[in-house]
Protein backbone atom coordinates (compact mmCIF):
# COMPACT_ATOMS: atom_id res chain seq x y z
CA UNK A 1 0.00 0.00 0.00
CA UNK A 2 1.26 3.41 -0.65
CA UNK A 3 1.33 5.45 1.99
CA UNK A 4 0.91 9.68 1.42
CA UNK A 5 2.91 11.82 2.79
CA UNK A 6 1.99 14.35 4.94
CA UNK A 7 3.36 17.64 5.98
CA UNK A 8 2.84 20.66 8.29
CA UNK A 9 1.13 23.36 7.12
CA UNK A 10 -0.07 25.25 9.68
CA UNK A 11 0.47 26.50 13.73
CA UNK A 12 -1.03 28.10 16.51
CA UNK A 13 0.04 28.13 19.90
CA UNK A 14 -0.87 29.31 23.58
CA UNK A 15 1.69 29.13 26.02
CA UNK A 16 3.28 30.33 29.12
CA UNK A 17 6.04 32.14 26.99
CA UNK A 18 4.37 33.56 24.22
CA UNK A 19 0.35 33.84 23.28
CA UNK A 20 1.46 33.05 19.48
CA UNK A 21 3.41 31.30 17.52
CA UNK A 22 5.79 34.19 16.76
CA UNK A 23 5.82 35.29 20.57
CA UNK A 24 6.58 31.48 21.41
CA UNK A 25 9.12 31.23 19.16
CA UNK A 26 10.92 34.47 20.12
CA UNK A 27 11.01 33.16 23.70
CA UNK A 28 12.01 29.70 22.94
CA UNK A 29 14.86 31.19 21.03
CA UNK A 30 16.14 33.39 23.67
CA UNK A 31 15.70 30.92 26.51
CA UNK A 32 12.64 32.71 28.35
CA UNK A 33 11.23 31.00 31.65
CA UNK A 34 6.96 30.92 32.03
CA UNK A 35 7.75 30.03 35.75
CA UNK A 36 5.87 32.51 37.84
CA UNK A 37 4.20 33.02 41.42
CA UNK A 38 0.41 31.05 40.76
CA UNK A 39 -2.33 33.24 40.27
CA UNK A 40 -5.01 31.39 39.05
CA UNK A 41 -5.60 30.29 43.03
CA UNK A 42 -4.47 31.04 46.45
CA UNK A 43 -1.30 28.44 46.32
CA UNK A 44 0.08 29.43 49.81
CA UNK A 45 -0.70 26.19 51.51
CA UNK A 46 1.07 24.29 48.66
CA UNK A 47 4.18 22.81 48.97
CA UNK A 48 4.63 24.34 45.32
CA UNK A 49 3.38 27.64 44.71
CA UNK A 50 4.46 28.15 41.45
CA UNK A 51 3.53 27.13 37.92
CA UNK A 52 3.93 28.14 34.41
CA UNK A 53 0.82 30.00 33.52
CA UNK A 54 -0.34 31.78 30.24
CA UNK A 55 -0.33 35.05 30.71
CA UNK A 56 -2.53 38.45 29.72
CA UNK A 57 -5.26 36.29 27.86
CA UNK A 58 -8.26 38.05 27.04
CA UNK A 59 -10.51 34.45 26.01
CA UNK A 60 -13.69 37.07 25.18
CA UNK A 61 -11.40 38.51 22.11
CA UNK A 62 -11.89 34.96 20.62
CA UNK A 63 -14.58 33.55 22.41
CA UNK A 64 -18.28 35.01 22.50
CA UNK A 65 -18.64 35.32 26.11
CA UNK A 66 -21.67 33.30 26.20
CA UNK A 67 -19.82 30.31 24.65
CA UNK A 68 -16.65 30.97 26.56
CA UNK A 69 -19.08 30.64 29.77
CA UNK A 70 -20.10 27.28 28.25
CA UNK A 71 -15.99 25.91 28.22
CA UNK A 72 -13.51 24.58 30.34
CA UNK A 73 -9.96 26.79 30.19
CA UNK A 74 -8.65 23.80 28.32
CA UNK A 75 -11.28 24.05 25.88
CA UNK A 76 -10.94 27.78 25.41
CA UNK A 77 -6.67 27.28 24.86
CA UNK A 78 -7.45 24.83 22.59
CA UNK A 79 -9.81 26.95 20.56
CA UNK A 80 -7.82 29.71 20.63
CA UNK A 81 -4.69 27.90 18.93
CA UNK A 82 -6.73 26.31 16.80
CA UNK A 83 -8.06 29.63 15.48
CA UNK A 84 -4.57 30.99 14.77
CA UNK A 85 -3.33 27.83 13.06
CA UNK A 86 -6.22 27.72 10.65
CA UNK A 87 -5.15 31.21 9.81
CA UNK A 88 -1.98 30.07 9.14
CA UNK A 89 -2.51 27.88 7.08
CA UNK A 90 -4.71 30.12 4.92
CA UNK A 91 -7.33 27.36 4.63
CA UNK A 92 -10.13 28.82 2.50
CA UNK A 93 -12.75 26.81 4.19
CA UNK A 94 -15.45 27.07 0.96
CA UNK A 95 -12.89 25.33 -0.77
CA UNK A 96 -11.48 22.11 0.81
CA UNK A 97 -13.79 19.05 1.25
CA UNK A 98 -14.84 19.56 4.87
CA UNK A 99 -15.75 15.87 5.29
CA UNK A 100 -12.39 14.93 4.56
CA UNK A 101 -11.30 17.56 7.30
CA UNK A 102 -10.68 15.99 11.15
CA UNK A 103 -9.91 17.08 14.72
CA UNK A 104 -7.64 14.92 16.94
CA UNK A 105 -6.83 16.61 20.19
CA UNK A 106 -4.68 14.99 23.06
CA UNK A 107 -5.81 16.26 26.31
CA UNK A 108 -3.94 13.89 29.43
CA UNK A 109 -6.94 15.14 32.11
CA UNK A 110 -9.91 17.53 30.43
CA UNK A 111 -11.79 20.28 32.35
CA UNK A 112 -10.25 19.60 35.97
CA UNK A 113 -10.89 23.38 36.87
CA UNK A 114 -14.45 22.32 36.41
CA UNK A 115 -14.70 19.26 38.02
CA UNK A 116 -13.02 20.47 40.95
CA UNK A 117 -15.67 23.77 41.19
CA UNK A 118 -19.22 21.56 40.96
CA UNK A 119 -18.13 18.68 42.86
CA UNK A 120 -16.42 21.50 45.69
CA UNK A 121 -20.42 23.12 45.56
CA UNK A 122 -22.03 19.89 45.71
CA UNK A 123 -20.22 18.38 48.26
CA UNK A 124 -20.76 22.05 50.51
CA UNK A 125 -24.48 22.12 49.81
CA UNK A 126 -26.84 19.71 51.85
CA UNK A 127 -26.86 16.81 49.47
CA UNK A 128 -29.64 18.50 46.93
CA UNK A 129 -27.80 17.58 43.81
CA UNK A 130 -28.02 20.72 41.85
CA UNK A 131 -25.40 20.11 39.28
CA UNK A 132 -25.22 22.55 36.08
CA UNK A 133 -26.44 20.96 32.88
CA UNK A 134 -22.66 22.58 31.02
CA UNK A 135 -20.80 20.53 34.07
CA UNK A 136 -20.25 17.10 31.68
CA UNK A 137 -19.78 19.06 28.47
CA UNK A 138 -17.19 21.27 30.24
CA UNK A 139 -15.17 18.31 32.11
CA UNK A 140 -15.04 15.82 29.16
CA UNK A 141 -11.75 15.92 27.71
CA UNK A 142 -12.81 15.21 23.98
CA UNK A 143 -15.06 18.31 23.86
CA UNK A 144 -12.42 20.33 22.39
CA UNK A 145 -12.25 18.94 19.59
CA UNK A 146 -16.09 19.00 19.26
CA UNK A 147 -16.17 22.62 20.16
CA UNK A 148 -12.87 22.76 16.99
CA UNK A 149 -15.26 20.97 14.55
CA UNK A 150 -18.38 22.91 15.22
CA UNK A 151 -16.41 26.03 14.52
CA UNK A 152 -14.59 24.98 11.30
CA UNK A 153 -17.50 22.55 9.90
CA UNK A 154 -14.62 19.76 10.11
CA UNK A 155 -16.97 16.77 9.35
CA UNK A 156 -14.20 14.21 9.37
CA UNK A 157 -12.94 12.06 12.19
CA UNK A 158 -13.14 13.98 15.54
CA UNK A 159 -11.57 12.92 18.90
CA UNK A 160 -9.35 12.79 21.79
CA UNK A 161 -6.26 11.21 22.92
CA UNK A 162 -5.64 10.41 26.89
CA UNK A 163 -2.42 9.26 27.23
CA UNK A 164 -1.09 11.45 30.09
CA UNK A 165 1.74 13.31 28.84
CA UNK A 166 2.19 12.03 25.84
CA UNK A 167 -1.52 12.38 24.54
CA UNK A 168 -0.87 15.12 21.98
CA UNK A 169 2.20 13.31 20.57
CA UNK A 170 -0.56 10.10 19.71
CA UNK A 171 -3.28 12.77 18.58
CA UNK A 172 -0.60 14.21 15.96
CA UNK A 173 0.46 10.23 15.04
CA UNK A 174 -3.22 9.40 14.94
CA UNK A 175 -3.96 12.50 12.76
CA UNK A 176 -0.62 11.72 10.28
CA UNK A 177 -1.78 8.22 10.14
CA UNK A 178 -5.29 8.97 8.79
CA UNK A 179 -4.10 11.16 5.89
CA UNK A 180 -1.10 8.64 5.04
CA UNK A 181 -4.07 5.93 4.78
CA UNK A 182 -6.30 8.05 2.68
CA UNK A 183 -9.00 8.26 5.33
CA UNK A 184 -9.13 12.45 5.87
CA UNK A 185 -6.92 15.16 3.85
CA UNK A 186 -6.28 17.55 6.84
CA UNK A 187 -6.45 17.68 10.25
CA UNK A 188 -6.53 20.26 13.51
CA UNK A 189 -4.22 18.32 15.89
CA UNK A 190 -2.29 19.09 19.07
CA UNK A 191 -3.46 19.36 22.57
CA UNK A 192 -4.43 21.42 25.20
CA UNK A 193 -4.14 21.46 29.28
CA UNK A 194 -5.14 23.27 31.90
CA UNK A 195 -4.79 21.87 35.38
CA UNK A 196 -3.54 24.74 37.66
CA UNK A 197 -5.97 24.32 40.12
CA UNK A 198 -5.84 23.36 43.55
CA UNK A 199 -6.78 19.71 42.94
CA UNK A 200 -3.89 19.44 39.68
CA UNK A 201 -1.26 21.04 41.35
CA UNK A 202 -2.23 19.18 44.92
CA UNK A 203 -2.03 15.83 42.98
CA UNK A 204 0.73 16.14 41.55
CA UNK A 205 2.44 17.58 44.90
CA UNK A 206 1.27 13.96 46.56
CA UNK A 207 3.20 12.31 43.76
CA UNK A 208 6.13 14.18 44.74
CA UNK A 209 6.80 15.21 40.88
CA UNK A 210 6.66 19.13 41.05
CA UNK A 211 9.83 20.91 41.46
CA UNK A 212 9.13 22.84 45.05
CA UNK A 213 12.02 25.99 44.63
CA UNK A 214 9.41 28.29 45.65
CA UNK A 215 12.52 30.94 46.04
CA UNK A 216 13.26 31.15 42.03
CA UNK A 217 10.20 29.59 39.98
CA UNK A 218 12.42 30.70 37.19
CA UNK A 219 14.97 29.00 37.92
CA UNK A 220 12.97 25.39 38.71
CA UNK A 221 12.89 23.85 35.36
CA UNK A 222 15.94 22.53 35.27
CA UNK A 223 16.31 19.56 33.07
CA UNK A 224 19.47 17.54 33.29
CA UNK A 225 21.11 20.04 36.05
CA UNK A 226 22.36 18.31 39.30
CA UNK A 227 19.87 20.27 41.48
CA UNK A 228 16.98 19.64 39.32
CA UNK A 229 14.15 18.79 42.25
CA UNK A 230 11.01 17.82 39.56
CA UNK A 231 9.32 19.28 36.89
CA UNK A 232 7.17 22.40 37.11
CA UNK A 233 3.27 22.82 36.43
CA UNK A 234 2.58 24.39 32.51
CA UNK A 235 -0.78 25.04 30.87
CA UNK A 236 -1.93 25.84 27.16
CA UNK A 237 -2.42 24.38 23.63
CA UNK A 238 -0.34 23.65 20.58
CA UNK A 239 -1.90 22.59 17.25
CA UNK A 240 -1.05 21.47 14.05
CA UNK A 241 -2.02 21.55 10.75
CA UNK A 242 -1.25 18.43 8.80
CA UNK A 243 -2.17 18.06 4.98
CA UNK A 244 -1.68 15.37 2.34
CA UNK A 245 1.38 16.84 0.92
CA UNK A 246 -0.01 16.81 -2.53
CA UNK A 247 -3.42 18.77 -1.15
CA UNK A 248 -0.88 21.26 0.34
CA UNK A 249 0.92 21.31 -3.36
CA UNK A 250 -2.33 21.84 -5.12
CA UNK A 251 -3.74 24.87 -2.90
CA UNK A 252 -0.52 26.43 -2.88
CA UNK A 253 0.01 26.54 0.78
CA UNK A 254 2.97 27.28 2.68
CA UNK A 255 4.79 24.17 3.94
CA UNK A 256 6.70 23.94 7.41
CA UNK A 257 8.51 20.77 7.33
CA UNK A 258 7.64 17.02 6.86
CA UNK A 259 5.84 14.56 9.49
CA UNK A 260 7.67 11.59 8.57
CA UNK A 261 7.80 9.18 11.23
CA UNK A 262 5.74 8.21 14.51
CA UNK A 263 6.51 5.52 17.22
CA UNK A 264 4.10 4.11 20.16
CA UNK A 265 5.35 1.97 22.81
CA UNK A 266 4.15 0.95 26.38
CA UNK A 267 7.30 0.69 29.67
CA UNK A 268 5.18 -1.69 31.00
CA UNK A 269 6.87 -1.35 34.09
CA UNK A 270 5.08 1.20 36.66
CA UNK A 271 2.31 3.97 36.88
CA UNK A 272 4.42 6.58 36.95
CA UNK A 273 8.00 6.00 37.79
CA UNK A 274 10.10 5.64 34.22
CA UNK A 275 11.92 2.34 33.16
CA UNK A 276 15.11 2.96 35.26
CA UNK A 277 17.06 2.05 31.74
CA UNK A 278 14.44 4.12 29.51
CA UNK A 279 13.45 0.60 27.46
CA UNK A 280 10.10 1.73 26.13
CA UNK A 281 11.89 5.35 25.85
CA UNK A 282 14.60 3.45 23.26
CA UNK A 283 12.03 1.56 21.67
CA UNK A 284 9.78 4.30 20.86
CA UNK A 285 12.44 6.24 19.05
CA UNK A 286 13.87 3.07 16.82
CA UNK A 287 9.87 2.29 15.93
CA UNK A 288 9.91 6.25 14.78
CA UNK A 289 12.83 5.97 13.12
CA UNK A 290 11.94 2.60 10.89
CA UNK A 291 8.30 4.80 10.27
CA UNK A 292 10.54 7.23 9.15
CA UNK A 293 12.80 4.79 7.23
CA UNK A 294 15.58 6.54 8.84
CA UNK A 295 18.95 5.60 10.25
CA UNK A 296 20.00 7.50 13.80
CA UNK A 297 22.42 9.07 11.87
CA UNK A 298 19.90 11.32 9.94
CA UNK A 299 18.64 13.17 12.87
CA UNK A 300 20.38 16.29 13.79
CA UNK A 301 17.98 17.56 16.81
CA UNK A 302 16.00 15.59 19.47
CA UNK A 303 13.65 17.85 21.45
CA UNK A 304 13.49 15.69 25.11
CA UNK A 305 10.74 15.04 27.10
CA UNK A 306 13.55 16.00 29.87
CA UNK A 307 10.99 17.12 32.45
CA UNK A 308 13.18 17.36 35.36
CA UNK A 309 12.40 15.11 37.26
CA UNK A 310 15.60 13.04 38.91
CA UNK A 311 14.48 9.96 37.65
CA UNK A 312 12.91 10.64 34.10
CA UNK A 313 15.86 12.88 32.53
CA UNK A 314 18.35 9.69 33.47
CA UNK A 315 16.37 7.34 31.57
CA UNK A 316 15.48 9.23 28.43
CA UNK A 317 19.31 10.01 28.24
CA UNK A 318 20.04 6.20 28.30
CA UNK A 319 17.74 5.57 25.66
CA UNK A 320 19.05 8.15 23.56
CA UNK A 321 22.51 6.82 24.30
CA UNK A 322 21.51 3.20 23.24
CA UNK A 323 19.57 4.16 20.29
CA UNK A 324 21.94 6.47 18.48
CA UNK A 325 25.08 4.69 19.89
CA UNK A 326 27.97 7.25 18.79
CA UNK A 327 26.25 9.94 16.53
CA UNK A 328 24.57 10.82 20.14
CA UNK A 329 27.18 12.44 20.43
CA UNK A 330 26.90 14.69 17.35
CA UNK A 331 23.27 15.65 17.47
CA UNK A 332 21.53 18.22 19.73
CA UNK A 333 19.46 17.59 22.76
CA UNK A 334 17.36 20.23 23.87
CA UNK A 335 14.49 20.04 26.79
CA UNK A 336 12.34 23.35 26.13
CA UNK A 337 10.25 22.62 29.35
CA UNK A 338 13.02 24.59 30.95
CA UNK A 339 10.85 27.34 29.16
CA UNK A 340 7.66 26.37 29.02
CA UNK A 341 7.18 23.91 32.29
CA UNK A 342 5.62 20.97 31.63
CA UNK A 343 1.88 21.25 29.55
CA UNK A 344 1.06 17.50 30.19
CA UNK A 345 -1.30 16.45 27.31
CA UNK A 346 -0.50 19.71 25.64
CA UNK A 347 3.55 19.28 25.98
CA UNK A 348 3.80 17.17 22.73
CA UNK A 349 1.66 19.68 20.31
CA UNK A 350 4.30 22.54 21.82
CA UNK A 351 7.33 20.35 21.53
CA UNK A 352 6.25 19.29 17.92
CA UNK A 353 6.03 22.86 16.88
CA UNK A 354 9.41 23.95 18.77
CA UNK A 355 11.34 20.98 17.08
CA UNK A 356 9.42 22.34 13.79
CA UNK A 357 10.46 26.05 13.94
CA UNK A 358 14.04 24.68 14.71
CA UNK A 359 13.98 23.06 11.58
CA UNK A 360 12.84 25.51 10.17
CA UNK A 361 14.73 28.51 11.32
CA UNK A 362 17.98 26.70 11.58
CA UNK A 363 17.84 26.83 15.35
CA UNK A 364 18.17 24.65 18.32
CA UNK A 365 16.18 26.19 21.33
CA UNK A 366 18.47 25.70 24.51
CA UNK A 367 18.24 24.06 27.91
CA UNK A 368 18.05 26.50 29.85
CA UNK A 369 18.75 26.99 33.81
CA UNK A 370 22.18 24.83 33.84
CA UNK A 371 24.15 25.75 36.77
CA UNK A 372 25.64 22.64 38.07
CA UNK A 373 26.65 19.60 36.13
CA UNK A 374 25.50 15.89 37.17
CA UNK A 375 27.75 13.50 36.52
CA UNK A 376 24.60 10.99 35.29
CA UNK A 377 25.23 12.38 32.48
CA UNK A 378 27.87 11.47 29.63
CA UNK A 379 29.33 15.07 29.54
CA UNK A 380 30.34 14.81 25.62
CA UNK A 381 26.56 15.05 24.49
CA UNK A 382 25.66 17.93 23.54
CA UNK A 383 22.68 18.96 25.60
CA UNK A 384 22.12 23.05 24.54
CA UNK A 385 23.04 24.40 27.93
CA UNK A 386 21.59 28.26 28.31
CA UNK A 387 21.77 29.47 24.61
CA UNK A 388 20.06 28.68 21.46
CA UNK A 389 22.66 26.87 18.82
CA UNK A 390 22.60 28.18 15.21
CA UNK A 391 22.12 24.39 13.14
CA UNK A 392 21.40 23.35 10.19
CA UNK A 393 18.75 20.33 11.04
CA UNK A 394 17.61 17.87 8.35
CA UNK A 395 15.20 15.98 10.89
CA UNK A 396 14.51 16.65 14.25
CA UNK A 397 12.57 13.81 16.71
CA UNK A 398 10.55 14.84 19.67
CA UNK A 399 9.78 12.34 22.81
CA UNK A 400 6.60 12.25 25.07
CA UNK A 401 6.31 9.88 27.56
CA UNK A 402 3.26 9.97 30.29
CA UNK A 403 2.08 8.56 33.44
CA UNK A 404 1.22 5.28 32.63
CA UNK A 405 4.33 4.34 30.96
CA UNK A 406 2.90 5.19 27.54
CA UNK A 407 5.53 6.75 25.13
CA UNK A 408 5.47 8.37 22.25
CA UNK A 409 7.57 10.08 19.53
CA UNK A 410 7.38 11.76 16.70
CA UNK A 411 9.95 12.59 13.17
CA UNK A 412 9.96 16.36 11.34
CA UNK A 413 12.06 16.18 8.43
CA UNK A 414 13.08 19.71 6.10
CA UNK A 415 10.54 19.74 3.26
CA UNK A 416 12.04 18.47 0.24
CA UNK A 417 10.42 17.95 -3.19
CA UNK B 1 -40.43 46.25 38.19
CA UNK B 2 -40.55 44.31 41.42
CA UNK B 3 -37.23 43.28 43.09
CA UNK B 4 -37.92 39.35 41.85
CA UNK B 5 -38.08 40.88 38.31
CA UNK B 6 -34.95 42.16 38.48
CA UNK B 7 -33.07 39.59 39.50
CA UNK B 8 -34.58 37.39 37.38
CA UNK B 9 -33.24 39.89 34.40
CA UNK B 10 -30.24 40.37 35.51
CA UNK B 11 -29.65 36.39 35.38
CA UNK B 12 -30.93 36.24 31.88
CA UNK B 13 -28.62 39.06 30.67
CA UNK B 14 -25.63 37.03 32.50
CA UNK B 15 -26.50 33.49 31.44
CA UNK B 16 -27.44 34.06 27.85
CA UNK B 17 -25.63 37.15 26.82
CA UNK B 18 -28.18 38.96 25.74
CA UNK B 19 -29.34 42.86 26.26
CA UNK B 20 -31.26 44.13 28.74
CA UNK B 21 -33.43 45.39 26.53
CA UNK B 22 -34.13 42.36 24.71
CA UNK B 23 -35.50 41.16 28.18
CA UNK B 24 -39.20 41.81 27.75
CA UNK B 25 -41.78 40.05 29.65
CA UNK B 26 -43.03 38.17 26.69
CA UNK B 27 -39.36 37.35 25.27
CA UNK B 28 -39.32 33.37 24.70
CA UNK B 29 -35.84 32.08 25.80
CA UNK B 30 -35.30 29.56 23.02
CA UNK B 31 -37.20 31.76 20.23
CA UNK B 32 -36.17 35.26 20.78
CA UNK B 33 -32.95 35.35 23.73
CA UNK B 34 -31.24 32.60 21.69
CA UNK B 35 -31.17 30.03 24.39
CA UNK B 36 -30.89 26.41 23.50
CA UNK B 37 -32.38 23.11 26.13
CA UNK B 38 -29.43 23.42 28.21
CA UNK B 39 -29.21 27.07 28.58
CA UNK B 40 -32.91 26.90 29.61
CA UNK B 41 -32.12 23.60 32.43
CA UNK B 42 -29.11 26.52 33.46
CA UNK B 43 -32.02 28.98 34.13
CA UNK B 44 -33.92 26.93 35.94
CA UNK B 45 -31.15 26.18 38.36
CA UNK B 46 -29.83 29.58 38.49
CA UNK B 47 -33.55 31.11 39.25
CA UNK B 48 -33.53 27.89 42.23
CA UNK B 49 -29.99 29.16 43.36
CA UNK B 50 -30.95 32.51 43.90
CA UNK B 51 -34.15 32.61 45.34
CA UNK B 52 -33.39 29.63 46.89
CA UNK B 53 -36.39 26.90 46.12
CA UNK B 54 -36.86 24.08 44.09
CA UNK B 55 -38.67 24.42 41.04
CA UNK B 56 -40.92 20.61 39.94
CA UNK B 57 -39.56 19.30 36.43
CA UNK B 58 -42.73 19.77 35.75
CA UNK B 59 -43.67 23.29 36.26
CA UNK B 60 -39.73 23.97 35.10
CA UNK B 61 -41.61 22.97 31.59
CA UNK B 62 -43.73 25.29 31.83
CA UNK B 63 -41.61 28.44 31.98
CA UNK B 64 -40.44 29.27 28.71
CA UNK B 65 -40.74 33.33 28.39
CA UNK B 66 -39.22 36.03 30.84
CA UNK B 67 -42.72 36.78 32.38
CA UNK B 68 -43.53 32.82 32.88
CA UNK B 69 -40.86 32.75 35.11
CA UNK B 70 -41.53 35.82 36.93
CA UNK B 71 -45.25 35.51 37.42
CA UNK B 72 -43.87 31.73 39.03
CA UNK B 73 -41.26 33.03 41.33
CA UNK B 74 -43.34 35.68 42.38
CA UNK B 75 -45.97 33.23 43.45
CA UNK B 76 -43.93 30.91 44.83
CA UNK B 77 -40.66 32.18 46.56
CA UNK B 78 -41.73 33.30 50.31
Amino acid sequence: MNLRRVVVTGLGALTPIGNTVPEFWNSLSTGVSGAAPITRFDASLFKTQFACEVKNLDVEQFIDRKEARKMDLFTQMGLIAADEAIKDAGLDLEKINLHRAGVIMGSGIGGLRSFQDEVTDFARGDGTPRFNPFFIPKMIADICAGFISIRYGFRGPNFVTVSACASATNAIIDAFNYIRLNKADIFITGGTEATITEAGVGGFNALKALSQRNDSPTTASRPFDKERDGFVLGEGAGCLILEDYEHAKARGAKIYAELVGGGMTADAYHITAPHPEGEGASNVMKHALEDAEMQPEDIDYVNVHGTSTPLGDISEVKAIQRVFGEHAYKINISSTKSMTGHLLGAAGAIEAIASILAIKNSLIPPTINHFTDDEDFDSRLNLTFNKAQKREIRAALSNTFGFGGHNASIIFKKITE
Amino acid sequence: MSEIAQKVKAIIVDKLGVEESEVTPEASFTNDLGADSLDTVELIMEFEKEFNLSIPDDQAEQIGTVGQAISYLEANVK
